[in-house]
């Protein structure tokens, strides 16, 4: 994230309100760069929010979704190929909402800023091994997909060939830009357009040169980056809301999931299907 | 420099079902017992929001944390091994009840044929029955002996099931009623019987009716919300060792457990261990605490690991199938062992959101020696199961063969069959080979610099024939279910070990036996080389069932609390001499 302040001008939000995060900084002699506390930088942004909100007036309109800001993304451009990249994966349809309406880019965006997101659970001692395509000159089986985990545990397995993923020295956040980055370049070299601007077709496409491996990364297959995106796409779309997806849990009702009810004696040996109105975790725990 | 502890009667590694179990044995016995426990305290209210899909399967919140320790792994001795970096692919437990805290709850006893497999092979069929390589071996116990600590742990368990027709002699039957028959487990059961199988309810954890075990601890009747797997229960309805055993053993007042304590060594004066060393990992201060018995009771790796870290018994050679520890590596695969049929129904739709862990049924018309192994090119066998624990939407999205995995089709179709699919599957046994063994790695270290766990292990023909054979039968009952479309999982020639560690049965490392130049520990888990050593849990199975462990495992406990209790009490000695194996290839 060196260079996140060429994106900041065109996509800060704040920029509207007359001054954006970074000519605040400027202005204040808090450049990027220099060795100041995050702490007191944080501060100083937010004594910066406080004044605007004490001078904005009244609005009629409806209460912004809060949680809907990039905590991870530093560029606009890049959360912008994610949010079409997961919307092909799990599209908008007769259903109902596709990941955009589910909130799964910010989903996604959570999770990167947290600890999924620095592999803070994972062995990370080295020598790591990671596959790619062609470095080193050697040629890497690439696996396909399966579009169903093999065996009885369901328990989200897609790969026979888990434990070589995971060699990369990435985290997961460094496989994530370096993806979505990749994407625009492919784009920008087949169709001279940035990923979010191309026809589904184009988009489909790109997507499926990756899901093959035929695109080139370093340090990571691009196989192994789809198998991430479509995973954390999945868990965007139907994780309780409370991650920031699921939005108004329209991912469980479009799989007639119930949530977090707490129990089914009584129902369970019924022969009839029960369609039930979801509960999350916000329900119970209030 | 280690800091060093007031002796006590009885330290243990762990406190999930096995450690729980001697816990609460020992210290109802009247001897100072101090658990060490390398997670953290951990209780049923803890579980009370817990229906969190992302939270405890996808993040895996109470498997073990990665960053300290790992295994590693590789498909042969040729190769290099890889370490295991995230929970994706190893679903093993941490903190107080350990891997008993977020099991499903399947209780199966295995059969009297498991305890004594190398004899009763090669008396029904002859020595050639037997392939080169397969390292099989009498457990040095028979199931009859076994038997009554089998009933012990399943009243302690309030185990709820139904007599199996085809299962082995019972004392006493099961001390709770079975689950309920839902509509999916009745279709099984239908096809089953119509196919001249014998169909029973599995046998659970998932405590049917509120219940009060001999010990007094309270269990209460499931509600089959399906959140068993990977899951603690919220309801204290499923029978662990946190509402059970080890609360049993706190009351005694001679039982102290403590948390955060890392053991990463035996002590061993090379006739007896000493004590255990391990590490606060909250202060960082290292002790070592001295005990008369000392009780490895950790999960198959960790008790095979500190034996190798120790230096205790003789390390096991894959080239020459000599010394034990390492030996008989066994265990459920998810590409070779756990796999089955699924069918898709268009028009009938089942609430495959409710279950339980343990809930549903299984046949053992072809477990173990029920099935006749004359014209078949493998040993042992396989039950055959409807499992339903529960269809969570993140991981359960299952479409049809030629459906795509992402985009319009797989949306459509996901939502469309998550509630139109049944699974049947089949578990099959696992035999020991001589190259299938534990090490420590050459490269890879712990937080604290020791060598992992290396584990190498790899696929056999016999293997590759059970399941498909396994897999068939799966298909044949689906297809009476009436599934519009049946699609059998297909296991090809070239199948490779997956280096995946999800089920949680592994087994091996230190395994019980007759004669100490085959196995590491007697029948009561008693090392050879070191008397006042026991290592308790699946690391003492020479093979494995095609049953799920726990129960067995609970059992064996079950019978070493009262070795040890004679050992401490009658001043040493081994509880089994060991003797040269007759029966040996």
């Amino acid at each position: 994230m060196a260079d996140n302040n060429q994106s900041e001008k065109k996509s800060s939000p704040e920029k509207k309100k007359g001054m954006s995060r970074r000519d605040f900084m400027k202005n204040t002699g808090l450049v990027a760069g220099s060795a100041i506390g995050g702490s007191l930088l944080g501060g100083l942004i937010v004594s910066q929010r406080d004044t605007d909100s004490k001078t904005a007036k009244p609005s009629d309109k409806k209460e912004p979704a809060f949680q809907e800001a990039r905590m991870f993304f530093t560029r606009a451009e890049d959360f912008k190929v994610l949010e079409m990249a997961t919307e092909r994966i799990y599209p908008e349809d007769d259903n109902g909402p596709g990941a955009i309406g589910l909130g799964v880019p910010y989903f996604i965006d959570k999770q990167l800023a947290g600890a999924w997101g620095i592999n803070a659970r994972d062995y990370r001692k080295g020598p790591f091994k990671p596959v790619s395509s062609k470095e080193g000159g050697k040629e890497t089986e690439v696996e396909n997909l399966p579009p169903n985990p093999k065996g009885a545990q369901g328990q989200g397995k897609t790969s026979e060939k888990s434990v070589e993923r995971e060699q990369t020295s990435l985290i997961r956040r460094d496989i994530f830009l370096e993806g979505l980055r990749k994407m625009n370049q492919v784009s920008r070299d087949q169709y001279k357009d940035t990923f979010d601007k191309l026809t589904e077709e184009q988009q489909i496409e790109i997507l499926q040169m990756f899901e093959k491996g035929e695109v080139e990364m370093k340090g990571v297959t691009a196989a192994n980056f789809f198998v991430l995106l479509r995973k954390v796409t999945l868990e965007g779309a139907y994780a309780d809301p409370l991650y920031g997806g699921n939005k108004n849990m329209e991912g469980w009702r479009m799989k007639e999931f119930p949530g977090a009810y707490p129990a089914y004696a009584g129902y369970i040996e019924k022969d009839e299907f029960f369609k039930l109105d979801p509960i999350s975790l916000t329900n119970s725990q209030h | 420099m280690a800091k060093k502890l007031k002796k006590v009667d009885v330290v243990i590694v762990g406190s999930g079902w096995a450690g729980g179990i001697l816990a609460a044995e020992l210290a109802k016995k009247g001897h100072k017992v101090v658990g060490l426990e390398r997670g953290e305290e951990q209780k049923v209210e803890d579980f009370v929001n817990g229906k969190d899909e992302l939270r405890y399967s996808q993040r895996y919140e109470l498997m073990q944390d990665l960053t300290k320790e790992t295994i590693t792994s590789r498909g042969g001795l040729d190769q290099e091994a890889l370490p295991i970096r995230t929970n994706e692919d190893a679903l093993l437990g941490k903190d107080k009840g350990g891997a008993g805290v977020h099991w499903n709850g399947v209780n199966f006893r295995f059969l009297p044929y498991d305890f004594e497999i190398y004899s009763q092979t090669v008396e029904k069929y002859g020595k050639d029955k037997i392939p080169k390589d397969m390292s099989i071996q009498n457990w040095g116990i028979t199931y009859d002996e076994l038997e009554p600590y089998y009933d012990r742990y399943e009243k302690t368990a309030g185990i709820s099931g139904e007599e199996n027709p085809l299962g082995p002699a019972r004392s006493d039957a099961y001390p709770n009623p079975p689950t309920v028959n839902t509509p999916a487990i009745r279709l099984f059961k239908e096809a089953a019987t119509n196919l001249g199988y014998h169909p029973y309810q599995i046998p659970s954890a998932n405590v049917t009716e509120a219940y009060e075990n001999p010990d007094g601890e309270k269990i209460n009747a499931c509600v089959y919300c399906a959140y068993c797997e990977t899951y603690g229960c919220h309801f204290g309805a499923k029978s662990d060792p946190i509402v059970t055993v080890l609360p049993t053993a706190q009351k005694t007042g001679n039982y102290e457990l403590r948390t955060h304590s890392y053991v990463y060594k035996v002590s061993y004066d090379g006739k007896k261990a000493t004590g255990l060393l391990y590490v606060d990992t909250v202060t960082g201060v290292e002790y070592e605490q001295p005990a008369e018995v000392v009780i490895l009771a950790g999960f198959t790796f960790t008790n095979t690991r500190l034996l190798l870290l120790s230096k205790i018994g003789k390390v096991y050679n894959p080239e020459t199938g000599e010394g034990v520890i390492g030996k008989n590596f066994t265990g459920h695969f998810g590409n070779i062992n756990y796999l089955g049929a699924r069918g898709f129904f268009n028009e009938k739709k089942f609430n495959n959101f409710m279950g339980a862990g343990a809930l549903g049924a299984t046949i053992d018309d072809f477990s173990g020696n029920n099935l006749d192994h004359t014209d078949l090119e493998f040993l042992h066998g396989f039950e055959v199961q409807i499992q339903t624990t529960g269809y969570r939407p993140i991981a359960y999205n299952f479409v049809p063969e030629g459906t795509p995995p992402w985009g319009k089709e797989f949306k459509d179709k996901s939502l469309y069959y998550t509630n139109r699919n049944l699974y049947v599957n089949a578990l099959t046994g696992t035999m020991p080979w001589k190259q299938n063994y534990m090490d420590l790695d050459p490269t890879y270290t712990d937080f604290l610099g020791n060598p992992l766990l290396r584990i190498t292990n790899s696929y056999k023909d016999q293997d590759l024939k059970l399941i498909r054979y396994a897999t068939d039968i799966c298909k044949n009952i689906m297809e009476k279910m009436g599934a519009d479309i049946v699609e059998e999982d297909k296991v090809p020639d070239d199948v490779e070990f997956n280096n995946s560690y999800t089920t949680g049965h592994f087994a091996g490392g230190a395994i019980m036996g007759e004669d100490p130049q085959t196995s590491a520990v007697n029948s009561y888990q008693q090392m050879w080389d070191a008397e006042n050593l026991f290592v308790v849990g699946a690391s003492a199975f020479p093979h494995f069932s095609n049953y799920n462990p726990t129960e067995t495992l609970g059992a064996f406990a079950y019978r070493t609390a009262e070795g040890i209790d004679t050992y401490l009490t009658k001043g040493g000695g081994l509880l089994v001499e060991g003797k040269k194996e007759k029966s040996k290839a």
